[in-house]
């Protein structure tokens, strides 16, 4: 097999309304470190930023329409057809920016499921951010995501010295945890409805993911099955 | 090929003047829309069925039958009749109704409805939408073609020796689409019948129509209807056309600036770039349309909608004027002499009859006979006993017509190379096993 030579695709999902935005630098940070966690493991990754706020009129025409544009729709084929998944929003009156929510609910149902994805938010003070979990994760457990179970969130101050008064752990190393454990479900995927467990007779190290495919007929049941009486 | 305008009878306020028709004056401005299409040369006037405000298409036979009154040549079709939530029962009767009455000018689109209310209005189940699809349409497509049938299914109470009246004219059923944006089951349906497919791509890419009739071909193809480019395939369009394009522009975009559905939203420019909305001249909606066979091949039917967002009725009728006299002229002569001699033309009740006399005289059967067949009097269900001799003896041909076709296409020859499975499973008329 030839698995190894497919490089990875990681989609970072950046909602940040400002330039510079510091939910861009964060998402910055966290692909970069994924990537280093793969490449340090052999496998090339492609990743590609959806900077959200280019979109904005775009979400909105897809809202009304039911149907993306071209230059969104490019955008969400990208998404559909991620390894891995990171979403970086800032924090907005105590939840994900509306812009944010406005993105994924014009992305095809179906998107998320089973995709490793790891959930990043900033906000002014830590004291955002539990936003991130009660969400952010609800948000994407409800899309069957495989969330990695450990978040970053970025205060302003994160940005300024390594260690806060709130938080001995710097961003740096919640980073690099977060990073690390994205890489290793994006090499190893949970086992979810869309890919399912292999059999207890596979070796040790399973082999990567398949290539996930933009195919929008995935709900495509013949006819003859179709028809077939209920039991 | 067939050119014509579909209509969803909605009652917009004007957005330039703040006018507002009656549900009286829509319903009269429908009829008379549908009798100007047949004046300056269209083929099809279609109706949309919805059962709440805005709309006033509750009761589409009832407007169709009105209509096929007034007219002589049109065809009458559906845009869509809700297979979902109507009664497939009273679907085989009003429309078997309405062909007789009309001499075979009409043909249905079968749509599931965009209003979700309307399942529990009708006591179903929204989230059951495709099965309804499936089992009902499978219901209606027996009683059409059977004269008897007996039914258990899950949806609808069961029937015993039921017949439905009037059998079709002629013993040929109305042409039917199946009408889906997006639901790959609903092509699949249409393939696997061997019916039509209608794709209202008026809000959507033509990458998306394109997906959706391909696979609906290479099903068509599957179940040994015909190749694929033989499938029967229709799509929505929309334009605004004037003389000289700016004005076009200038009049539509307030129309389009406040339309329900998309108003608000992209401007005018974007989406007559993404969608087949063209507003221009009419050469450059003649332009647009030529465009669309590269898109989706050879295809047979091509529906306008150009009464919608409250625009005067006036100017509908202007509309209608110019595409039959000046766009689809055009669009005929072009697209007819592109597509090859084995691509079907439009469906008619005359090239339907006919290919139904060529199938039984290939295989040597008599020519198919009108006389009553049932029994008389009161409380009489069902057939007589010489009747009904003949009338299995005609199901049973049609059943071993289908499973030679099936037998000798792609899937057939999956069922064969797949062990455990029975080949009857494949045949439409597989249930009527009595």
């Amino acid at each position: 097999m030839s698995e190894a030579a497919r490089p990875l695709s990681l989609v970072v999902i950046s909602a940040g309304l400002s330039v510079p935005s510091s939910t861009r630098m964060l998402a910055d940070r966290l692909a970069a470190a994924t990537r280093d966690v793969l490449e340090a493991r052999g496998h090339p990754v492609d990743v590609a930023v959806i900077e959200v706020k280019d979109y904005a009129h775009d979400v909105v025409d897809a809202t009304l329409t039911h149907f993306a544009g071209e230059r969104l729709q490019s955008a969400i084929d990208r998404l559909k057809t991620a390894d891995g998944v990171i979403a970086v929003t800032p924090t907005f009156n105590l939840s994900y920016a509306g812009l944010f929510k406005s993105f994924i609910d014009v992305v095809d149902p179906g998107a998320f499921t089973g995709v490793p994805v790891l959930l990043a938010a900033t906000g002014g003070t830590a004291r955002h951010s539990l936003a991130i979990d009660y969400t952010l994760r609800p948000l994407f457990t409800y899309l069957k995501a495989d969330i990695v179970p450990l978040s970053v969130f970025a205060a302003a101050e994160d940005f300024g010295s390594p260690t806060t008064s709130h938080d001995t752990t710097p961003l740096n190393t919640r980073t690099t945890q977060a990073a690390t454990i994205l890489a290793t479900r994006i090499l190893h995927p949970t086992p979810t409805l869309a890919t399912p467990a292999p059999s207890p007779t596979t070796d040790a190290t399973p082999p990567l993911p398949q290539a996930r495919t933009q195919d929008d007929f995935t709900d495509f049941i013949p006819m003859t099955d179709l028809l077939r009486p209920s039991p | 090929m067939q050119f014509g305008i579909f209509s969803i009878a909605d009652i917009t306020p004007d957005p330039v003047t703040g006018k507002i028709a009656t549900e009286h004056e829509r319903l009269r401005r429908v009829v008379e829309m549908a009798t100007l299409a047949e004046q300056v040369g269209l083929d099809v006037f279609a109706l949309g069925e919805h059962h709440n405000p805005p709309f006033v298409t509750s009761s589409p036979t009832t407007t169709l039958g009105f209509i096929a009154g007034k007219t002589s040549r049109l065809l009458l079709s559906t845009a869509t009749t809700l297979i979902t939530t109507n009664d497939p029962v009273k679907i085989a009767e009003d429309y078997a109704m309405l062909q007789h009455l009309s001499e075979g000018r009409v043909d249905l689109v079968m749509g599931r409805g965009n209003t979700g209310p309307v399942y529990p209005w009708f006591g179903q189940d929204i989230r059951q939408g495709i099965n309804l699809a499936v089992e009902n349409y499978h219901l209606l497509h027996r009683l059409w073609t059977e004269d008897v049938v007996d039914w258990e299914g899950e949806f609808r109470t069961p029937l015993q020796q039921f017949t439905a009246t009037p059998r079709p004219l002629d013993g040929v059923p109305p042409f039917v689409w199946h009408g889906s944006i997006r639901s790959p089951q609903i092509a699949e349906q249409a393939a696997f019948y061997g019916d039509g497919f209608f794709h209202n791509n008026i809000f959507w890419p033509p990458r998306h129509t394109k997906q959706m009739v391909d696979l609906y071909r290479q099903r068509f193809e599957h179940y040994g209807h015909g190749t694929a480019d033989q499938a029967i395939v229709g799509l929505g369009g929309q334009f605004f056309a004037r003389d000289n394009s700016q004005d076009a522009v200038r009049e539509f975009r307030p129309y389009f600036d406040n339309a329900p559905v998309y108003g608000h939203g992209p401007s005018l420019e974007d989406f007559t770039r993404e969608t087949p909305l063209t507003v221009g001249s009419p050469d450059q909606v003649i332009e647009r349309y030529l465009g669309m066979r590269d898109v989706v091949g050879d295809y047979q039917r091509q529906l306008f909608l150009v009464d919608h967002a409250g625009l005067p009725h006036q100017t509908v009728l202007e509309q209608i004027e110019i595409l039959g006299t000046r766009i689809v002229p055009v669009l005929r002569r072009e697209l007819d002499a592109l597509r090859p001699a084995h691509v079907p033309d439009g469906p008619t009740h005359a090239a339907l009859v006919a290919a139904r006399d060529a199938a039984l005289a290939a295989d040597g059967e008599k020519p198919h006979s009108d006389a009553y067949r049932f029994g008389t009097g009161d409380n009489w269900t069902g057939l007589t006993a010489e009747g009904g001799e003949e009338a299995r003896r005609q199901v049973m041909l049609r059943e071993r017509r289908a499973q030679q076709r099936l037998a000798d296409a792609p899937a057939g020859q999956e069922l064969a190379g797949s062990a455990g499975s029975s080949s009857s499973d494949d045949a439409p008329s597989a249930a009527s096993d009595e």
